[in-house]
């Protein structure tokens, strides 16, 4: 293939000493910065992008890859040491990630999520360089009918995470669909279940509802039992992933990429329904089920890759029609301005230089981060040897700072604080948490979907089997119904996998 | 854990905005939409020309304040009342929004400064379309206003929805009856058009250039009073070269928070009025393709209550308000 050529020859140009130590800072800088609770990929690369300026153009990619790559990598590493996720797309990561941590397996869990990180990222970037243009045709023919499928598609498997308690969890769900509710309505411009305040009316922040729900919740639940539980002590794992955690990432890992990539080219695909399909189909296929929810390491491997691979998919519509779909790539494409490339159709063909120069730097910046991250993860594991107390007020610190720096509005805080309480209430009435969130990122782009399929149409209902994909995935929907109904029949009441139900942990904790 | 701390620390602090004393030159600016959008763009770019060529002593720190296209912006301005270190930048599609959000102050209520640009929109359509001209649309809307699938990049009451929605006044077709789907910005709307799912769409040109230049789209009319003057959009009509009679420009202007002193309030108007002189503005003109309309306090004022006046009429003509 001539494009590899000029990929090897673009790789060629940017090695040398001087680059990789560009690429180094970025990837340590995008790290420290990214670990900040409520700073995505998207802020980090923002705050950091200042820091490329003045550098030649290759510099500066390589040192931007290595930013954006150690912004989501940092991103990963709170999902998983803090339940802190610093982005919808790391949502997932904390479920397994931190469970993994808790149990002393926090170096496992950052070793797993960086090396499917890097092979999400190598071969999505490696896919980009060979199909981006031919890929966009095909992408944008992808409209909202078959989103909806998909979307539907989802929704059927969060069935597999509503946990022991089909009430609870459907409870739960459905809290999550109102809070997806909550703002502005598109297609009409009223605001919803906002009570007149306007801070409300642009929908919720996820990451808001995350953190909440997950860390101030689990901090508040914990403060709250202090006296009656001696705390838990961490036991302190060992640094290296084993023989038998290799057997099972590698397979995660391949299939977390070749889910997340496609979701990542087509516009407004975005990580999030990757990196949940990626999670549930690892807990599907999953030899002992049981241990999801209580540190599986393969819900780790799997969501992180679809997660990267997504990522690097996204630059499929970024550079081929200058179409950024997630704030990440929007942020990307005015850095991508300011260093002289416009993207769009004719990016391929007549600044190629710079499109070879900018891939090649992203398959440099994502070896740094390996090379760099992967011995750093069991001294990271150790920022759990910090005393919960202290642990716990740092997690809550952080967490403030960073609902706070997004917009400078203490109302967030006051968010973050009620979402917290809401965390608290459901781990004390065992309401399972996944379901809430699930709801909170599914509900809205499902409802934005459909409100867009049905105003094209005019209201005919026809048109949500108007695409090829559509029918796709409906028949494949229909075919897992069916084939479950008469699994159902053939065998004896199966075995219900049990579930991240937060009643789990209590029990091991009296 | 330490580098940790320090890089939180200097986030903080780095948050933290400015103290100010009274004697203090320095100014705060407020964009009410996200970085990279249109407002962000003006204020930073008129932010960027006022600091380089030191038209005031102290410095001027930009903050975007998202939220409900640019009310919760107007919101916190207008709390801000007698504080005249502090200016904003408001645009046609925060008029939308006050109403939209029937907020209880409107951008009259607060100190007009001064109108910086105008924006044109374009009418878009993919390459294959059968529309060759504006007179190909509106015949289609004549014959049945439901029947053309129209998109645009802002909710209802912004400039994308209001401009096919006076368009279609203007060439005597009723606006409630046109079947408009919103998109969240131009990126969607771009692929909805290339994906064919939509057949025309209305929008502002700049994030379309890519497209535009290589033929992917055409554009079949511009809305401001003359031509666009870039390579690949000069020779595009307006909608009067084509015999409709509607000039319709998105504008971006300056507000101050309301109760200020009129000294105060002229010496604001100076700065923005040297920074329009300089050389510099004209490249940010140029480079950005806006339109040079400026006018400042009470013509400003004047020309906001008209905006109000006219916005408020479309949103209850097709029966939002």
């Amino acid at each position: 293939m001539g494009d590899l050529d000029l990929l090897w020859g673009g790789l060629q140009a940017a090695v040398t000493p001087e680059n990789l130590m560009y690429a180094a800072i970025g990837v340590l800088l995008g790290t420290f910065v990214g670990v900040l609770p409520g700073i995505g990929p998207a802020m980090a690369v923002a705050l950091l992008l200042p820091v490329t300026f003045g550098l030649e153009p290759t510099s500066a990619f390589i040192m931007f890859a290595g930013i954006y790559y150690g912004g989501m990598y940092g991103g990963s590493t709170t999902s998983i040491l803090l339940n802190t996720p610093g982005e919808s797309a790391s949502v997932m990561t904390a479920l397994e990630g931190n469970k993994m941590a808790k149990a002393g397996r926090a170096a496992q869990a950052l070793a797993t999520a960086a090396i499917g990180s890097f092979i999400a990222g190598t071969i999505g970037t490696l896919l980009v360089a060979l199909f981006a243009p031919m890929l966009a045709d095909v992408a944008v023919d992808i409209g909202a009918p078959s989103y909806v499928a998909i979307i539907v598609l989802a929704l059927v498997m969060t069935s597999t995470v509503l946990g022991s308690s089909r009430l609870r969890g459907l409870v739960a769900l459905f809290l999550g669909l109102s809070i997806g509710l909550v703002g502005l309505d598109l297609n009409t411009g009223q605001p919803r279940l906002s009570f007149g305040v306007p801070q409300l009316v642009d929908r919720l922040d996820i990451v808001v509802v995350a953190v909440g729900i997950f860390a101030l919740g689990e901090a508040m639940w914990v403060a709250a039992h202090l006296r009656r539980n001696p705390l838990q002590i961490i036991p302190v794992g060992r640094p290296w992933m084993g023989r038998e955690d290799w057997r099972r990432s590698w397979k995660p890992w391949l299939r977390g990429t070749a889910v997340g990539f496609p979701f990542g080219a087509i516009p407004a695909g975005g990580a999030e329904i990757p990196t949940f399909l990626s999670y549930v189909t690892e807990r599907k296929l999953a030899r002992d089920q049981g241990e999801f929810g209580k540190g599986a390491i393969e819900g780790v491997a799997g969501p992180e890759a679809a997660n990267n691979a997504s990522a690097a998919g996204m630059f499929v519509p970024l550079l081929a029609l200058g179409v950024p779909v997630t704030a990440t790539a929007s942020v990307m494409l005015a850095a991508l301005e300011g260093y002289g490339i416009q993207p769009g159709p004719q990016l391929m063909t007549e600044q190629s230089d710079l499109v070879w120069t900018l891939l090649a730097s992203l398959l440099i910046g994502n070896t740094l981060l390996l090379v760099l991250n992967l011995p750093l993860a069991p001294l990271w594991a150790k920022l759990l040897q910090i005393p919960r107390p202290q642990l716990y007020a740092g997690i809550l610190f952080f967490a403030c700072l960073g609902a706070y720096s997004v917009n400078l509005d203490p109302f967030d805080i006051a968010l973050l604080l009620a979402f917290g309480l809401l965390g608290l209430a459901m781990r004390r009435f065992g309401l399972p948490v996944l379901p809430l969130i699930l709801g909170v990122i599914l509900g809205p782009i499902l409802e934005t979907k459909l409100r867009e399929a049905l105003a094209i149409s005019d209201g005919a209902y026809s048109s949500l089997l108007g695409e090829p994909l559509a029918v796709v995935v409906y028949v494949i929907l229909a075919l897992a119904l069916v084939l479950r109904l008469v699994l159902a029949r053939v065998r004896p009441a199966g075995f219900e996998p049990d579930d991240i139900d937060v009643r789990d942990e209590e029990k091991v904790n009296r | 854990m330490k580098a940790l701390t320090i890089v939180a620390l200097a986030l903080a602090l780095s948050a933290c905005g400015v103290t100010r004393g009274d004697d203090s030159q320095d100014i705060a600016m407020w964009i009410p939409n996200s970085p990279g959008g249109g407002y962000d763009q003006t204020g930073r770019a008129a932010v960027g020309v006022i600091e380089g060529e030191q038209i005031i002593d102290g410095t001027m720190e930009v903050t975007n304040i998202l939220g409900a296209g640019g009310s919760v912006a107007l919101t916190r301005l207008m709390g801000e009342e007698g504080n005249d270190h502090l200016l904003m930048t408001v645009g046609l599609g925060v008029v939308g929004s006050a109403y939209s959000f029937a907020l209880d102050y409107k951008l009259t209520d607060a100190t007009p400064i001064a109108q910086l640009i105008e924006d044109q929109e374009g009418v878009l359509v993919p390459a294959d379309s059968p529309f060759k001209t504006i007179d190909d649309l509106v015949a289609a809307w004549e014959d049945d206003p439901g029947g053309v699938v129209i998109g645009g990049g802002s909710s209802p009451g912004g400039p994308d929805h209001l401009f096919p929605m006076q368009l279609a006044e203007a060439v005597g077709v009723e606006p409630s009856e046109l079947r408009y789907v919103p998109y969240d910005g131009g990126g969607p709307l771009t692929t909805a058009l290339l994906g064919n799912k939509i057949q025309v769409g209305f929008s502002g040109l700049g994030e379309f250039e890519g497209q535009i230049a290589a033929g992917e789209l055409r554009v079949l009319a511009v809305s401001g009073e003359e031509r666009l003057t870039g390579e690949s959009v000069k020779d595009i009509p307006t909608l009067t070269e084509s015999g409709i009679d509607l000039v319709f420009t998105n504008w971006r202007g300056i507000l101050a928070p309301p109760g200020i002193s009129d000294e105060r309030r002229d010496e604001l108007i100076a700065y923005v009025e040297e920074m329009h002189g300089t050389p510099e503005w004209e490249a940010a003109l140029e480079k950005n393709g806006w339109i040079d309309e400026f006018k400042t306090g009470d013509e400003f004022g004047d020309f906001l209550e008209d905006q109000d006046a006219r916005v408020a009429s479309t949103l209850e003509e097709v029966g939002l308000l």
